[in-house]
């Protein structure tokens, strides 16, 4: 049932991709994100393509696990193209009907579907050799620089892992209330929709009773073990740059250079 | 001076009705007075809404006296300059198991408090792993606590709790929401640190086999002590204990019950092997 | 014959590396009327059973019947199973939702589809019948005590007007007399309305005087089922999987191994004590 759901699902194997600082992790996937949307032409996709490929080679994740993540986008990923294909003005191709393909729409659309795959893939990359946990701790790091403006980092990633531990207790508790009040007659499924979101009452009340608990008790317990934010605090596990994570800059700066090199000014 | 010791201690809070208007005032502990001693086992008993949660809370500080004084390690809770350092000296672990682990890995839920603490990297892994060692659980350091059982979960928030090196824990009902087996594990673990470690122990609980092992047992009621005296001197007093919505162990019953009917068995019998010994005398 | 488990088994994630059985091939036949406690451990599979037993959860293999009908067959209605075979989930004072206690009793007849009049009238008797005093019908059940909620919640159940109850470790995080409080209160509506009820608990020593019935439950199957006194002649075997006869039964089979002359098939206080007087040559009062 809901606790099928996998979150922040993480691929336990040992690879230099999973070894690598959650730092280089983050500013790797922003970089190719980024690069993706600054090429236009085929050469740069293939750069980008043969980047990506590489990464999931030497991170020994098998390439179903990425494709598990396109399955909730790929709906979005059909509007995106075919909006692209059939609403973009210029030099037709086909024409039937009231619908006109052009040169131009295929080209966005095939550029677009591109860019989206890819995006998925590099980030769920990232999502699969990183625990969530060191994920936040990463996070937390590269955005130090921003406390100076009095943004709340600390606070914001011990509220992301705090987040992360108890979403699979939620789940396991919704599943549990709702299978209760099923035992009493109450029926999540069949209805309009004013019917089914008025169903959801006895369901959504108790879990945010229960959420409210817990968000208490756990401050309750934080607090009666010295937690007084991030200040004084020192770290069981700090982040240390190694020789690797230097090395793996240096390929990423490569790479950039590569992308937008070839994949924006070189023209053939 | 014991390691905690209240005087007078009151605690009062204010009931409103949903517009928040006053309603009165419910004193939920009423002129406690406690001493207790460094490395002492005490168990504070009572039924659900007799006070010893709340005065549990007092502390560590997380609730300050209306009026009275509570000292932890000699320092007067109410002054916040002592906050972090009576916090330390005096851990405490919760009833639900789910609602006070922090980390996502068991290893890193132990290290929470030292971090606080701002201890150096290095000794937080010392403190883990001889934290978790003393609990049992140093097999499950790598874990997620949420594939944990009851009783598993609650050692590895006792050993968060070690890990700070605290003079004494409390702990508010560690064993309700467990199985037998999950109590049993909860209270071997405590008494090892008790004993091994000599680390104060004050056990809150209604469940009356756990504080057989006690030095002392306090016995709460409508907010003030109703009862206090060793674990046999407390079960000897069966009417008074069934007054106050209490268990008594079986046997200790069994051995009221044929006194009542005229064998002459000692009072306060807490074990099996106690009630056979004194039948075949 | 009210409910009948013909080889049912539940695999978890069938087919995957995590596999498990939660259930192994469980046959129980379920007389209306009876008094059953459900023991075992976390883990031992009786949540799972009991979610069974109103269609909560489907069987991977085997069936359950209700009167004669198998509730799993095309057209048979699950609704009306779960009326007829209520189930009060652990901690059920976490399913509360509504504003004041007796709206939340009358969600479960309302889901029936019944009229008002008589949706009002079983929300009534069923807070009655857990003894709720009348003062807290038009609280928010969100202001009463922990054994106040609970009690609601029974009440939630009992007002579909259930003939098969079970309850799910009903007295989990109640003090002593709170717990004595319920298990009474179950009892005394079983004497009342003779429904079957199923009490579904880790602890022998809460079930024991109350129950016809024991039916231990190990590692997904069903390790014994007898009346108590019987389960109990068992008590070595049922500690070695975590599980524990009433301490009396401990103290009774120490004395004979003493050599006291006394029977070891006994369940309450009374007994043990009335036994103990007759071994001493003293007679006991034969009260219990």
């Amino acid at each position: 049932m809901l606790r099928d759901i996998t979150l922040g699902q993480y691929y336990q194997t040992d690879s230099v991709i999973h070894r690598l600082d959650p730092r280089v992790k983050l500013v790797a996937t922003i970089v190719f994100i980024i690069s993706l949307f600054l090429v236009d032409n085929f050469i740069g996709y293939l750069i980008a393509a043969v980047f990506l490929a590489c990464m999931i080679k030497i991170s020994k994740v098998p390439f179903r696990f990425m494709v598990k993540g396109m399955k909730s986008v790929v709906f979005l990923l059909l509007i995106a193209v075919v909006f692209n294909l059939f609403l973009t003005p210029g030099e037709p191709v086909i024409s039937f009907w009231k619908i006109t393909v052009t040169k131009e729409g295929l080209s966005m659309a095939f550029k677009m579907a591109v860019r989206l795959v890819f995006l998925i893939i590099g980030s769920s990359l990232m999502t699969l050799t990183t625990t969530p946990n060191n994920l936040t701790d990463g996070m937390e790091k590269l955005m130090a620089p921003l406390k100076r403006l009095h943004v709340p980092v600390h606070e914001v990633a011990m509220m992301m892992s705090i987040a992360l531990r108890f979403i699979p207790i939620l789940l396991e508790e919704t599943d549990k209330i709702m299978k209760a009040q099923i035992a009493r007659g109450a029926d999540f499924e069949s209805g309009n929709l004013i019917k089914k979101a008025k169903s959801m009452v006895p369901l959504l009340v108790p879990l945010f009773i229960s959420a409210f608990r817990r968000a208490n008790d756990l401050a309750m317990a934080m607090e009666a073990r010295c937690y007084r934010g991030g200040e004084h605090r020192t770290k069981m596990k700090p982040l240390v740059y190694h020789k690797r994570d230097g090395m793996a800059y240096g390929i990423l700066a490569v790479y950039a250079v590569m992308s937008v090199y070839f994949g924006r000014f070189f023209r053939i | 001076m014991g390691i905690i010791e209240a005087k007078k201690l009151i605690f009062e809070y204010i009931r409103r009705d949903e517009e928040g208007n006053v309603e009165g005032i419910t004193r939920a502990v009423d002129e406690v007075d406690l001493d207790i001693k460094q490395g002492d086992f005490v168990a504070v008993l009572g039924h659900n809404g007799s006070g010893k949660s709340t005065l549990a809370k007092h502390l560590n500080a997380i609730l300050y006296p209306t009026e009275g004084t509570v000292w932890v390690d000699g320092k007067d809770t109410a002054d916040e300059k002592y906050l972090w350092e009576i916090r330390q000296s005096a851990g405490m672990v919760f009833q639900n198991p789910d609602n006070q682990i922090i980390g996502q890995v068991v290893e890193e839920d132990v290290g929470f408090g030292p971090e606080n603490m701002g201890v150096p990297t290095k000794e937080i892994w010392e403190r883990v792993e001889e934290s978790l060692k003393a609990v049992g659980m140093y097999q499950y350091r790598k874990h997620s606590p949420n594939k944990l059982s009851g009783g598993q979960k609650q050692r590895v928030s006792i050993a968060g709790v070690i890990a700070m090196h605290p003079k004494c824990i409390i702990l508010d009902e560690p064993t309700a929401m467990l199985d037998p087996n999950g109590r049993k594990e909860v209270i071997r673990a405590v008494r090892a640190l008790n004993h091994a470690e000599g680390i104060t122990v004050i056990l809150i609980t209604h469940y009356m086999e756990e504080i057989i092992y006690a030095d002392k047992a306090i016995v709460m009621d409508k907010g003030h002590i109703a009862m206090q005296g060793s674990p046999r001197e407390i079960f000897s007093k069966v009417e008074k204990l069934k007054e106050l919505r209490l268990d008594v162990p079986q046997v200790t019953l069994l051995a009221y019950e044929l006194k009542k009917s005229g064998i002459a068995l000692p009072d306060g019998i807490l074990t099996n092997e106690e009630l056979i010994k004194a039948l075949q005398a | 014959m009210a409910i009948i488990l013909n080889h049912v088994s539940h695999i978890y994630e069938a087919g995957t590396a995590m596999e498990v059985a939660a259930l192994k091939d469980v046959s129980l036949s379920i007389p209306d009327g009876q008094f059953i406690g459900l023991i075992g451990h976390t883990g031992s599979g009786k949540s799972t059973l009991v979610q069974h037993l109103n269609g909560l959860m489907k069987p991977t293999s085997g069936h359950i019947y209700y009167n004669g009908e198998d509730i799993h067959e095309e057209g048979f209605d699950k609704k009306k199973l779960r009326s007829k075979v209520g189930l009060v989930f652990q901690y059920p004072e976490h399913q509360l939702f509504e504003i004041d206690v007796f709206s939340d009793v009358c969600f479960g007849p309302k889901n029936m589809g019944l009229d008002e009049k008589e949706v009002q009238l079983r929300a009534y008797a069923a807070l009655k019948q857990v003894g709720l005093e009348d003062d807290y019908f038009y609280q928010s059940p969100f202001d009463l005590s922990g054994g106040q909620k609970r009690r609601v919640a029974i009440a939630g159940v009992l007002a579909m007007k259930p003939e098969v109850l079970i309850l799910d470790e009903p007295t989990a995080g109640l003090d002593p007399k709170g717990r004595d409080e319920i298990l009474d209160q179950i009892a005394a509506l079983r004497a009342e309305t003779g429904i079957t009820v199923i009490l579904v608990s880790h602890s022998m020593d809460d079930v024991a005087k109350y129950v016809d019935r024991i039916v231990v439950m190990n590692q997904g199957s069903v390790m014994y089922d007898d009346e108590p006194r019987k389960v109990f002649r068992y008590y070595k075997e049922l500690e070695a999987v975590g599980l524990a006869a009433p301490q009396v039964t401990y103290i009774m089979q120490a004395l004979k191994e003493k050599g006291f002359p006394v029977q070891t098939d006994i369940i309450t206080i009374e007994e043990a004590r009335d036994e103990i007087l007759k071994a001493l040559g003293k007679t006991g009062r034969r009260n219990a």
